[in-house]
């Protein structure tokens, strides 16, 4: 069932997906979901553990394999693309667990995710730290997320937050149009996270920004939209206002705000 | 091929399967419940069937004793020796990375190939079938089948069915099943983690010496036994699927006819014959034909 | 250039300096003694490739030596062979080997990946073991040595010489590798996989092309081999081949070229300590024990190799210059 896309302000959605489910057995973990992902908007996706949304965005972003449904990138239907090829295509990701390499230097951090977009790998004479294009692109990243001042620091030995938001910069020196966070403020003292919202908020005009977190506060602040997901199935979605004042929303989730 | 033929062939098979199973069953236990690549688990082998040779005079002579209390005497030490190994040895390796857990059991066949060495020595010995075992069942009109084999065959099943009741039906089971699975919930159900490895240690050691012990009078005794069972078990585990008993069993029986009769239709390439089988599955199914459990 | 980068090159470069000089004083035995470590040498590159440029612990390359030898032999023609030829077509066998056992092992990962190998290279065995193609267990003789050019190698020195430049040359290749861009993929996929592939790279592709370019430098070392003895037999294919070199990566340290060197030095020195009838006399036929325990002990103590070795004394010295300055306890991150 492909129809057309729902539109928004004339634009159609950078990322959709479409009555996706994920079976494990016997158990349902991500039933008939239907979202879409507009540029310009902070889409968050917020639910009790183990309400599915970790697997909704392994979904989204290829590691998993849908039950049944769709993807699409682009308009593109990209369901049965490997992880790899959707990161190529604009669809960049963030781990809630660090996944940093904490060896090599934030710049060269930077620099190898960049590089998936010049991979170049015959140029085997041609020394990686000289690349141009990758190392632009990395600094770029390195200086929205703010951390500049630190390209040479080994990444192990930077503070939760910085590594944070490392992990932020390394989705964006490969230049996405969408990036999938999960959970990039966890673990983080007040200011640390003030600046991460800020940056959210920055990097929004140019990407369709899809935020699984359970910090409420800091998702009310900066979220557009908001979807609320209990034992796999959507029961609320629109505006965050809206959903706040959602009865089964309330019962199931917001109980205690 | 007529049928009597077939049918020794099948026969002989089957054995072949089931002493595969008992061997690779430990090794995917040890494996499967601990994460330990176990490259000594062949020497346990060779160390059952050289137990075998050097025991039987010192059972008979000490308490008059037979086969079958040469085998319960060596299946005793065996357990002694997989318990006293976990304590020393294995029990460092649980959080090592691989490279470092396949060197170490590496230097440890090393160790033990000259320590039989220097006790037995590196002749190659015959162990003689029990006389109550050594007769031969008629197939047909002119073939017949060693009662001995068997008797192997049936041994194997009986400890294959025992293993099934000890996982189905028995605590013990269940948390060596749940310990596959999660190692931390275990624990923190006040489970000792650590009697559980060296009880499933000791199980998987003396499995793979009372293969070695059965075996030794149709196999002989010889250096090397150790390291050839050791790679074929590994095929079995890969095929069957890490950490599943089930798939040990079923790939160890598919190697035993594929083995058995690749050397009866096309002995040159017989050797190769089981990687190349290997091969296939695993273009197939990558991750082996059963998941853990 | 800091000097902390330098000192590694330096080294090599003594090192390379030193085996250049040695058949002024080395005599017969000792230049064929280090002509097979030094193939060793390049043997044990070709896995440190796999092992700690890619982080795949491959338990079965003696496949690819043994390919590389056997091709050597058995392709070689009645006549004096082109050496340049032979070598690129043994090196090719073992490469296409590598390619079809990279394209089906890579396939599984982690412990599965370590037994397939193993068994991947148990068929090959078979292979030149049972069937008529590899002689059976009595091995093959080259009878006539291959030319390269004017280069006679039947004298032993020349044999020794295009052995080192082979040795210098894979390092030297090596070296650029690991700071391309293809090296650095690797690396990365080596710490973490899975990001590299949200990042964009497919990963199968970088470790087929690793496992295939590793194969094919084993098969050089190989091909090298079966010149120096004239001799090719099944053992080269043998799994306890492929598991001294690993222990030779381990000894040397991984993650390092230069580990492979000192380790591949290491692991022939240890061998011949422990084979010699001047230390342990009647007992020294038993040495496989001395070599099994200290592989234990080489694990155990000392995980990072001998490499490792100067960044092991410098953290306790470090720790105990911590402890020693009361309170502050600030170590300098770069030690």
């Amino acid at each position: 069932m492909s129809g057309s896309e729902p539109e928004q302000n004339g634009a159609n959605p950078i990322l959709r997906c479409e009555n996706l489910s994920r079976r494990w057995g016997g158990l349902l973990a991500v039933n008939q979901v239907s979202l879409a992902f507009w540029r310009g908007e902070v889409h968050a996706v917020i639910g009790t553990n183990g309400a599915g949304k970790s697997t909704l965005i392994h979904m989204l972003c290829g590691e998993i394999e849908p039950t049944s449904g769709s993807v699409f990138l682009h308009s593109a239907d990209v369901t049965r693309w490997s992880q790899a090829r959707r990161a190529r295509a604009g669809l960049g990701r963030s781990y809630q667990r660090s996944t940093i390499f904490p060896s090599f230097s934030v710049l060269e951090n930077c620099r190898l995710a960049a590089q998936a977009r010049s991979p170049k790998p015959w140029h085997w004479w041609e020394p990686a730290s000289r690349c141009e294009a990758s190392l632009a692109a990395a600094t770029l990243a390195a200086r929205q997320s703010g951390l500049h001042d630190d390209l040479d620091r080994a990444a192990g030995l930077l503070s939760h937050g910085q590594k944070r938001q490392l992990e932020i910069a390394m989705c964006l020196a490969t230049a996405p149009q969408v990036l999938l966070l999960d959970e990039p403020l966890a673990g983080m003292g007040a200011e640390e996270t003030e600046r991460m919202l800020a940056l959210l908020a920055a990097l929004k005009a140019d990407h369709a920004i899809v935020l699984v977190e359970h910090d409420m506060d800091a998702v009310f602040r900066i979220a557009d939209r908001m979807t609320v997901m209990v034992n796999g199935s959507i029961i609320a979605s629109g505006s965050p206002q809206a959903v706040r004042h959602n009865p089964q929303v309330q019962a199931a989730y917001l109980g205690e705000h | 091929m007529d049928f009597s033929i077939f049918l020794i062939q099948c026969l002989n098979a089957l054995q072949y399967g089931l002493l595969l199973f008992l061997v690779a069953s430990g090794l995917t236990l040890i494996f499967g419940i601990m994460g330990v690549i176990n490259l000594a688990h062949g020497s346990f082998y060779m160390i059952g069937a050289y137990m075998a040779f050097g025991l039987a005079p010192i059972v008979q002579t000490a308490f008059g004793g037979g086969f079958f209390s040469t085998l319960l005497v060596g299946t005793f030490l065996a357990v002694l020796l997989g318990y006293l190994l976990e304590w020393a040895f294995y029990s460092y390796l649980y959080d090592r990375e691989h490279l470092q857990q396949v060197l170490m059991t590496y230097g440890l066949i090393l160790v033990f190939e000259e320590l039989r060495s220097l006790i037995i020595g590196d002749d190659v010995h015959g162990v003689d079938v029990p006389a109550y075992l050594s007769a031969s069942i008629a197939l047909g009109q002119t073939m017949s089948y060693p009662v001995y084999r068997l008797f192997i065959s049936g041994l194997c099943l009986c400890l294959a069915l025992g293993m099934y009741i000890v996982f189905t039906r028995t605590r013990l089971g269940m948390m060596i099943r749940a310990g596959s699975s999660n190692r931390e919930m275990v624990q923190s159900l006040g489970i000792d983690i650590k009697f559980l490895y060296r009880i499933v240690f000791a199980a998987g050691v003396a499995l793979a010496a009372l293969a070695g012990m059965v075996a030794a009078p149709v196999s002989s005794v010889y250096p090397n036994m150790g390291g050839q069972v050791l790679i074929i078990c590994f095929v079995v585990v890969v095929i069957g699927g890490i950490g599943s008993i089930r798939g040990a069993l079923l790939a160890a029986l598919l190697i035993g006819f594929a083995d058995t009769f690749g050397k009866v239709l096309i002995p040159q390439a017989s050797g190769v014959l089981i990687y190349i089988m290997m091969a296939m599955i695993l273009i197939w199914k990558p991750q082996g034909l059963f998941k853990a459990g | 250039m800091t000097a902390k980068r330098a000192s590694p090159l330096v080294f090599v470069a003594l090192c390379f300096s030193a085996l250049a000089l040695y058949p002024l004083v080395g005599g017969q035995f000792g230049v064929d003694l280090v002509s097979k470590i030094m193939i060793y040498a390049i043997f044990a590159l070709s896995l440190e490739l796999l092992v700690g440029g890619t982080g795949l612990v491959c338990f079965g390359h003696a496949a690819f030596f043994g390919i590389g030898a056997y091709a050597a032999v058995l392709l070689a023609p009645e006549t004096e062979a082109a050496g340049a030829g032979l070598l690129a077509l043994s090196v090719l066998m073992a490469a296409a080997y590598a390619l079809v056992v990279g394209a089906l092992s890579l396939r599984t990962s982690g412990v599965y990946f370590i037994m397939v190998t193993l068994a991947f290279a148990q068929m090959a065995y078979y292979l030149v073991h049972d069937t008529p193609l590899g002689g059976g267990t009595d091995g093959i003789y080259l009878l006539i040595k291959p030319v390269f050019g004017a280069f006679d190698l039947d004298r032993p020195l020349n044999l020794y010489f295009l052995i080192l430049l082979s040795l210098v040359l894979v390092f030297a290749f090596l070296a650029l590798l690991y700071r391309s861009r293809f090296g650095r993929a690797l690396a990365g996929i080596r710490v973490n996989e899975q990001r590299m592939r949200a990042t964009g790279f497919s990963t199968y592709p970088y470790k087929l092309a690793a496992f295939t370019l590793s194969g094919a430098l084993a098969g050089l070392a190989g091909f090298l081999f079966a010149v120096k003895d004239g001799f090719v037999n099944p053992e080269m294919l043998s799994w306890h081949l492929s598991g001294s070199v690993l222990i030779m990566l381990i000894l040397g340290g991984i993650g390092h070229l230069r580990g492979a060197l000192i380790g591949a030095f290491s692991f022939a020195l240890l061998q011949e300590f422990f084979k010699s009838e001047a230390v342990f006399g009647s007992f020294a036929k038993h040495w496989h024990l001395g070599l099994g325990l200290s592989i234990m002990a080489c694990v155990a103590l000392l995980p990072h190799g001998l490499v490792g070795i100067p960044g092991q004394l410098r953290e306790r010295l470090a720790r105990q210059a911590a402890q020693r300055s009361q309170g502050t306890g600030a170590v300098d991150e770069r030690i």
